[in-house]
């Protein structure tokens, strides 16, 4: 394959295809789907946090103007709960308590925002005024919001007495105590890790139409992997067939994870449909999303670290309580324990490392994976704890880390957590960002902001991340209850232009544009005559869908695999129409040649014989070229790299500026570097808008007091800075997938908090900061300034 | 119910609203222009602007009766054919969008930028931007996407 000279295929920043309906508003997003006949559901949530529900009187709303129906938990007996994916086991052996989520509260209520009644109307509007004719009788209880203190509070479940989800734990405990017992410096720190709201642009939104002369449900959902929904719904909640159920995501606004999960919504509309033999659709306001779509990370963690007296790291202790929120979301139980604690070797040798984490059920919305999803918890604890003990032990925190570094030569490695890295050069990345961020000429920009008043800062983090989820045979036996393979088919359609079926999905990474570039690199095919269909479980063969930077590495591969297939069976019809044996075929720049010779079949020839088989040899091949593949990665990918945040703060007024980011990221091969660059950016203004600014916080009645744009921080144009990006120069391309992919999803987001928190206490270090708890807000900026003042 | 009467990418269109039907409703449900987007219920997020009568406004907190009789230009109206609007194609070119789902106020938005500051440096167009979220790019791409896009309306 010449890259160079394919200005489409692998390795050019080919312009995307979606985007020409995006930019004209042609996308079709499920609200914009509208079905004739249809209902619209709205849904009656709960105010309190934590109540029981007395009695539920829904007269007057059914008896209301253009309703169709009204539904409550009483109506859905036969519904089972919403299934959670990954079975977690406590320290004890004794499986995670795992308490029905029911799709409607069933006489008690555990967060604010849970659902508690539907009503299906004509038009939204008169599902929304019957709402108000609804009456609930809630007893309100204590509301349990502090996990530190969730012991001591009432049951949210009466399964969990004690509100622990699980005791988990990895590693050599022992190990670790003797390295602590013979350190020559030991740091401690506690830190949170900030409850985030994902909100993706686009709410969530779901429309379930039944077709009664058929039995069919076909459900359009805003989601990032309709297979996975389709079982989920199909065989956990309504024990239905699952060809009767057909799910189709189409254009989705965003997921970061939160459209992973099978939400109540999607199985009240589903059944709403089947009831009343109409369309039913359900789109999410903002205020509702807030208390519904699944958050992400809040951590409570101590962690240690012990180095002997060379600065070598000999041992890492982490004590983690994680928020699970009030029900266990879909994938709520492998976020803070297989994705958090296996990624604590980080890029270091560190040879003993033991983590306990004890997830808790809170009264506040349920917790699952968002962007990155328990890697950044686990890179933010431990490069924060090199941080200080590179302040502690007075060393440089590049050179401390670079000590430490697993070496090129020593892969594939083992991490004492579980993970054996294939591939990786973690120096390279550093020096890359300190090459670019200038950082031996900090001290001159340190000083020239002083001289305006301000404070600066540099802060450095390397991250690594466990991505391609998943090997099957790996998640099995750490408690995957699903595999974690993709599918792909590659369709050579008679005129010769191909229609790629993937079962991952796209909502927003450009899978159109790049799934496209990958077909047209191998087959040699236009890069406009491939198609790429994905989101639908009619026109795909069964996949995992998009989460976990898994696309490219998994979904890629499997459309490798699908190609090899056509590539064998049209060497077969190639040498048939040549007439020499199929060994002296040989298949390049999009045609079957004859080895030796100029005597060949472009794929176009070939394709069109495969379905016009007028002299085709029946007794050796069928006709057709139609092939699919599904591909089970042989270990998880390792994208790692290095990033660097200078900020600068107003003493005065505690405000950060991002003045500078650089990232140095080692993703292996690239497929189209403007979309990798465009995904790291994102990651680094989720990573950067969690560090300053976003944060859900609960009342201690467990209201959501940042329920709205409002309140909640996101970031805006003017809060980040240009970055300079460079992941064009990628060292070690991963050794086990066909195209050395590692995915680009989640890394920004993964790196970016840490090196910003960073950034901060450095400049604060004048005044003696250690740590300052994410969001660095103004206020607890100022507020540390101050702290720290009053001390001296 | 009373009717409203606006002129939407040029041709006249007629409604029967109720008073609390917002204009972003008619856009959407009644006359089936689905670029327009809803992402928030707080006038934040700028999904959903488009021009009434020449200024960038969020139709999500216009009611459909305030806009009678104002000319409506939504995304859909924005280009004929196949040529795209000078501010779409430079999205495009500087991949200044991901999903795509705040790119149509986001492109609404910029246009007008571009007509008030058509030599806006970053911060300019940065600061113009705090009334539209976009939750996948990061910015940067948008931001150069507005520049290239005002240069090539200048040139227009």
């Amino acid at each position: 394959m010449n890259h160079v000279a394919n200005p489409t295929g692998i390795g050019a920043s080919v312009k995307r295809v979606e985007d020409l309906r995006f930019v004209r508003g042609k996308g079709r997003y499920t609200d914009d789907i509208r079905l004739h006949g249809e209902t619209h559901a709205y849904i009656i949530r709960s105010p309190h946090a934590h109540a029981k529900i007395a009695k539920i009187d829904t007269s007057r709303a059914a008896a209301a103007a253009g309703v169709v129906m009204v539904i409550t938990a009483a109506d859905l007996a036969k519904l089972g709960g919403l299934p959670c994916g990954w079975l977690i086991h406590s320290k004890d052996g004794s499986p995670m308590k795992e308490p029905k989520h029911p799709v409607l509260a069933e006489g008690k209520v555990r967060h604010v925002g849970d659902s508690v009644a539907v009503v299906v109307a004509e038009t939204l509007a008169a599902a929304r005024d019957a709402a108000e004719l609804i009456e609930v009788d809630y007893e309100p209880l204590p509301a349990v919001i502090d996990m530190s203190k969730a012991a001591a509070g009432p049951a949210l479940h009466e399964a969990s007495p004690n509100n622990q989800c699980f005791d988990w734990h990895i590693g050599d405990e022992a190990a670790v105590k003797d390295a602590f017992a013979k350190a020559a410096h030991v740091t401690k720190l506690e830190l949170i890790n900030n409850r985030l709201a994902p909100n993706a642009i686009e709410p969530r939104a779901y429309i379930a139409d039944f077709i009664q002369a058929t039995g069919e449900t076909t459900l359009y959902t805003s989601n990032q992997n309709p297979h996975v929904i389709r079982l989920l719904a199909g065989a956990f909640v309504f024990q239905m067939p699952e060809h009767k159920l057909r799910v189709i995501a189409p254009d989705v606004g965003g997921g970061f994870g939160s459209k992973i999960y099978h939400y109540a919504e999607e199985a009240i509309v589903i059944w709403a449909a089947g009831q009343i033999g109409r369309p039913v659709r359900w789109t999410s306001d903002r205020s509702e999303a807030f208390i519904s779509d699944a958050q992400g990370r809040d951590h409570k963690t101590v962690v240690e670290l012990a180095l002997d007296k060379d600065g070598k790291f000999i041992g890492l202790r982490a004590d983690t309580l994680a928020n699970v929120g009030a029900y266990l979301s879909t994938f709520a139980s492998v976020v803070p324990t297989i994705l958090h604690a296996t990624l604590l070797a980080g890029n270091y040798t560190t040879p003993a490392i033991y983590c306990n984490v004890k997830a808790i059920f809170t009264n506040t919305v349920p917790v699952d994976a968002y962007r990155g999803a328990g890697r950044p918890e686990a890179t933010y604890l431990l490069e924060r704890v090199i941080d200080l003990a590179a302040i502690e032990t007075k060393r440089d925190p590049a050179e401390l880390r670079r000590i430490n570094f697993i070496a090129p030569s020593q892969f594939p490695y083992q991490t004492p957590v579980a993970l054996q890295y294939d591939t990786g050069n973690y120096g390279r990345t550093l020096d890359m960002a300190l090459a670019a961020a200038k950082y031996k000429d900090f001290p001159t920009r340190r000083a020239e902001a002083k001289a305006r008043g301000k404070l600066r800062g540099i802060g450095i983090a390397n991250y690594i991340e466990a991505c391609g989820i998943a090997p099957s045979a790996v998640a099995g036996a750490l408690g995957g209850r699903a595999g974690g393979y993709e599918s792909g088919a590659i369709r050579v359609n008679p005129t010769g232009s191909v229609t790629v079926m993937t079962g991952s999905h796209s909502h927003g990474q450009g899978h159109e544009t790049t799934f496209a570039q990958i077909v047209s690199d191998k087959l040699g095919i236009p890069f406009d005559q491939v198609d790429v269909v994905h989101g639908d479980t009619a026109r795909t063969p069964f996949g995992m869908g998009t989460y976990g930077s898994r696309s490219i590495a998994v979904g890629g591969s499997a459309l490798i695999k699908a190609m090899d297939k056509i590539i064998a069976k049209g060497k077969q019809i190639a040498a048939h129409l040549l007439e020499v044996s199929d060994q002296d075929v040989v298949f390049e720049n999009g045609a079957f040649t004859v080895a030796g010779t100029d005597r060949k079949k472009t794929i176009g020839e070939v394709a069109f014989q495969a379905y016009v088989p007028h002299n085709f040899p029946h007794d050796k091949l069928e006709p057709g070229l139609e092939e699919q593949a599904f591909y089970d990665p042989k270990n998880f990918t390792f994208p790692a790299g290095t990033y660097i945040c200078e900020v600068e703060i107003d003493p005065d007024t505690g405000v950060t500026k991002v003045v500078d980011f650089t990232a140095a990221d080692d993703f292996g091969r690239i497929i189209n570097p403007m979309i990798v660059e465009g995904q790291v950016q994102g990651g680094l203004a989720q990573g950067i808008g969690q560090a300053l600014l976003e944060h859900c916080i609960y009342g201690a009645d467990g209201q959501l007091l940042t329920g709205s744009f409002m309140d909640y921080a996101m970031p805006r144009a003017d809060d980040l800075p240009m970055f300079k990006i460079s992941t064009t120069d990628t060292p070690t391309p991963c050794t086990h997938n066909p195209l050395g992919v590692k995915g680009c999803g989640e890394a920004g987001a993964i790196g970016s908090p840490v090196a910003l928190i960073n950034a901060v206490v450095n400049a604060l270090s004048e005044f003696g900061v250690k740590h300052i708890d994410m969001p660095a807000t103004p206020q607890a900026v100022w507020r540390a300034i101050q702290t720290a003042k009053s001390k001296t | 119910m009373p009717t409203v009467s606006l002129t939407v990418n040029g041709k006249a269109a007629n409604a029967t609203v109720e008073g609390r039907t917002l204009l972003v409703q008619v856009l959407r449900e009644t006359l089936k222009l689905t670029g327009t987007h809803v992402g928030c219920d707080t006038s934040q997020c700028g999904a959903c602007v488009v021009h009434v009568d020449g200024k960038p406004v969020k139709s999500c907190t216009v009611l459909a009766l305030q806009a009678d009789g104002c000319a409506v230009t939504s995304i859909e109206g924005l280009s004929q054919g196949a040529d795209l609007h000078p501010m779409q194609q430079a999205f495009r070119d500087c991949h200044g969008l991901q999903c795509g789902f705040c790119t149509p106020g986001m492109i609404m938005t910029a246009v007008d930028i571009a007509k008030r500051h058509p030599e806006a440096d970053e911060a300019t167009i940065r600061r113009e931007l705090e009334g539209n979220l976009c939750r996948c790019t990061g910015y940067a791409n948008i931001v150069k996407a507005v520049q290239t896009g005002a240069a090539a309306m200048r040139q227009g």
